[in-house]
């Protein structure tokens, strides 16, 4: 358990992608089974004991600690676990710290009578950073950023092993993932076997920077601006799993319930309205339904949702990834006869002989809400992640603005002493007549290194204010932000929110006066 | 506070005595202050008479210049302040010459003790329990979540964060009164006998320690080292200079900070503290209800810090009659 805990207290302090990837990767290789397979599955989706629940732990505290000393830490502290294993007067029990498999294993079988006496005694062997190790794998709120993709790419770069490799072997695995790491770690281990209807990883795409490729080799589809998922239907459990590869059925009920058939498929999630052509509405309303446990009744009939599909990867324990996509299609048009239209359809291919015909198309995707077009070459097979040459993504030109720099903030990392996080605002009306500053949005990339030092002197020589680690500016740096597209939004004053903001151009030579106002956003607005 | 003697009383700016007009670590320029250390939350430029230790005093000159008048004071020395009232001054264990301050009038005994820790610190006197009536202690960890690891844990923290990371440099956020140097003489405790690399800030008050006999071993500034001589080396500054520009001088530094405060998680993470190390030179939560405990007084003031929970502590423990000033 103490290796675990540092493991986690590190991955807590750091930023880094890669530095949290080689942090998970050195434990996998030196900590042995089980206890490097449950750590990996309480790292990623969480293990769960139902005994052990928030309250437990609070009413654990309370059996050794006074109340008012225990909320007063906990004020301070801001998290119950943290607070329980700093504040646990340790009772000496004479037994070692346990392992993680021997945590796991006490806490599986603990019962609403049991459970408070057995936490106590696992607490009693443990120092305070073991004490919070055991609490979050306990409550499973680990809350440390680390995505399931991330996990196996950790465990990919730990054995020596290809990333797609062991995305294609993981889903369907249970913790600890025996088989995994005996294929892993010795050279005669099998790699364990493909359950055909789990989890497959996605087929990427590539952006087209240029209008050039042989519309002959090409299907062309509209990029749907929704959220791309895959529906992993067993006949009687069917799942759906966002692109990390992240379950998010329990947000979308009406989907699982409505795909009876054992099949894997490849779709985009979107929600009815009236724009994409008139079929679905833009992504602030499927927005509404994501990152939820759970959806009301209410919501789903606010916010119908649907998928629209685009691939075929796996029929009855048929794997079909190594078809072409016109044979995967053509199998793909049979069987979603068997599904209900108004929750499937498919995702329609556009007949179009010419780039210039193109061109219009992917100008017309701006007002028609869609992202851009889809190139998909026919003789392609379904391929784990993004490799060259045979899927392709023209997304629509980004929106713009010219927008005033309003505040600044440190970043992190390398970009710890330079303010590399802009706050930017348009006017509420022209400044001339009284106009004001408000914010819509905040940006933090887009800009080259020398940009950025240039920003960065700017703000140091024009700040107008402090509040901690924030500069208010003078209000005079004109900004270009491009983005992708802009909602309404409550959350913010100026009642807009922008999606994928970016730093296109400084204009210092543009007067503050002459930036847009919001009025000119809100007819952007999608 | 029925048995509270009349003749000292806790103010906003400090403790005042108005039989002597004396005031204790006061925060506005005063006719008379004595001052428990160097820490400028204690010890302000401006008065007219300062009563304090050697070091503390030598800190004030380096900080505001020498005092226009000022009686030294040596650990364990009382000195007469008028009607009747005596002080002595008591080793704090805080920073180099911190003290507490024991007052005597009528038979009537008060500590103040400052700043205190009651751990081994290579750069100052270790505290010295004195029993006493009323005792008027500090409280900043006063939150029984704060238990201070030993500091040669945190240490070996450091020196592990070094050795993984030869290109690049360790930077520590250190207050530069104290904290610094006692990270500094511990490494040289444990044997580490590499150059240490000081902010400019830093350098005075190292020179100072080393003035009064804490040696520190080599050291030398960061500006005048180039980045490769850096690479892999513990780089002290004051916490404020930790993300400043000056910083981009180093080769990648990780960032840690050494500061009580880092035991809460959530305090490192929202500074972009890589590397937290817990040392702390006030008592912790032990330290402050086991040394009411051991003196025992019959009343307790509680001056700066987390009050409420050490009050509450006090209600059903060692000594009832307790109350914030």
């Amino acid at each position: 358990m103490e290796r675990f805990a540092q493991l986690l207290d590190r991955l807590i302090y750091t930023r880094s992608r890669n530095d949290k990837i080689a942090l998970v990767a050195a434990y996998l290789r030196d900590t042995p089974d089980p206890d490097r397979g449950w750590a990996l599955a309480a790292l990623t989706s969480g293990l769960d004991f139902p005994a052990v629940k928030a309250s437990t732990i609070r009413d654990v505290v309370a059996t050794r600690v006074d109340p008012l000393l225990y909320s007063l830490s906990r004020d301070f502290v801001g998290d119950t676990a943290e607070t329980a294993s700093l504040i646990w007067p340790r009772l000496p029990t004479g037994e070692p710290p346990p392992t993680v498999s021997e945590a796991v294993e006490i806490m599986a079988g603990m019962s609403r009578s049991t459970v408070m006496a057995q936490l106590a005694r696992l607490l009693d062997r443990l120092e305070p950073d073991g004490r919070f190790a055991l609490l979050k794998l306990a409550t499973g709120a680990m809350r440390i950023g680390l995505s399931g993709r991330l996990a196996r790419t950790a465990f990919a770069q730990a054995f020596g092993l290809d990333v797609e490799q062991v995305e294609e072997h993981w889903h369907g695995l249970r913790p600890p993932y025996a088989d995994l790491f005996a294929w892993a770690t010795s050279p005669e281990g099998a790699a364990p076997a493909i359950d055909p209807l789990a989890f497959k990883p996605f087929m990427l795409a590539h952006p087209l920077e240029e209008a050039q490729l042989d519309l002959a080799e090409f299907a062309v589809e509209w990029k749907w601006d929704g959220i791309r998922i895959q529906l992993v239907g067993d006949g009687n459990v069917t799942r759906l799993f966002s692109r990390g590869g992240e379950e998010i059925s329990g947000a979308f009920p009406e989907i699982a319930a409505a795909y009876p058939i054992r099949a894997v498929m490849d779709g985009e999630l979107l929600v009815r309205g009236d724009v994409q052509g008139g079929e679905a509405a833009s992504f602030n309303a499927l927005q509404q339904r994501l990152g939820r446990k759970k959806v009301t009744g209410a919501m789903m009939a606010d916010y119908p949702a649907f998928v629209r599909l685009y691939d075929l990867l796996v029929e009855e324990d048929e794997d079909l990834r190594s078809l072409p996509w016109t044979e995967r299609r053509a199998r793909l048009e049979r069987a979603v006869a068997q599904l209900p239209p108004e929750r499937f359809d498919l995702s329609q291919i556009i007949a179009a002989q010419d780039w210039a015909t193109l061109v219009q198309l992917r100008e017309d995707a701006r007002s028609q809400a869609y992202e851009g077009l889809m190139f998909k070459r026919r003789e392609s097979a379904y391929m784990a992640g993004r490799k060259v040459g045979h899927w392709y993504k023209w997304k629509r030109q980004p929106l713009t603005a010219d927008c005033v720099l309003m505040y600044a903030q440190r970043g992190s990392g390398k970009r710890s002493s330079y303010y590399s996080d802009y706050t930017f605002g348009c006017w509420t009306a022209p400044p001339e007549q009284g106009g004001e500053l408000l914010p819509v949005g905040k940006a933090y990339f887009g800009f080259t290194d020398e940009e950025l030092k240039w920003l960065d002197g700017f703000i140091r020589r024009h700040t107008a204010n402090r509040f901690g680690p924030v500069r208010e500016v003078e209000k005079t740096l004109v900004l270009e932000v491009a983005f992708d597209s802009i909602h309404l939004s409550r959350r913010h004053k100026s009642g807009l929110a922008m999606r994928f903001p970016r730093i296109a151009r400084i204009r210092s030579d543009k007067p503050a006066e002459e930036a847009n106002l919001i009025v000119d956003l809100m007819a952007l607005v999608s | 506070m029925s048995s509270a003697p009349g003749w000292l009383r806790p103010e906003r700016h400090g403790i005042y005595l108005p039989g002597t007009d004396c005031w204790i670590d006061p925060s506005i320029p005063v006719a008379r202050a004595l001052v428990t250390h160097g820490h400028s939350d204690h010890a302000r430029g401006g008065h007219g008479h300062v009563i304090a230790t050697g070091p503390t005093l030598s800190i004030m000159a380096l900080r505001y210049g020498e005092q226009p008048s000022a009686d030294r004071i040596d650990y364990g020395d009382t000195i007469e302040l008028g009607d009747g009232t005596n002080a002595t001054f008591l080793p704090a264990g805080h920073v180099l010459g911190s003290a507490q301050i024991l007052l005597e009038r009528q038979g009537e005994r008060v500590v103040v003790t400052g700043d205190y820790k009651r751990r081994p610190d290579p750069t100052c006197a270790p505290f010295e329990p004195v029993a006493c009536d009323v005792l008027i202690t500090e409280a900043t960890f006063g939150l029984p979540v704060f238990v201070h690891p030993p500091i040669g844990q945190e240490l070996d923290k450091l020196l592990a964060a070094l050795a993984e990371r030869p290109d690049r440099c360790v930077l520590v956020g250190a207050y530069a009164l104290g904290k610094a140097q006692r990270i500094i003489a511990e490494l040289r405790a444990r044997g580490f006998s590499d150059t240490i690399y000081l902010h400019g800030a830093m350098e005075r008050m190292c020179a100072l320690y080393e003035a009064h006999g804490v040696p520190l071993g080599p050291l030398a500034l960061v500006a005048d080292a180039t980045l490769d001589d850096l690479r892999g080396r513990i780089v002290i500054c004051p916490p404020s200079a930790l993300s400043d520009r000056w910083t981009r001088r180093l080769p990648d530094p990780l960032q840690a900070f050494a500061s009580g405060w880092m035991r809460v998680r959530q305090r490192g993470v929202q500074r972009g503290i890589e590397l937290p190390l817990v040392i702390s030179d006030h008592a912790d939560w032990e330290e402050l209800t086991g040394t009411i405990v051991e003196l025992a007084p019959q009343e307790t003031w509680i001056t700066h810090g987390r009050e409420d929970a050490l009050v509450h502590w006090c209600g059903w423990s060692a000594s009832p009659n307790c109350s914030i000033v």
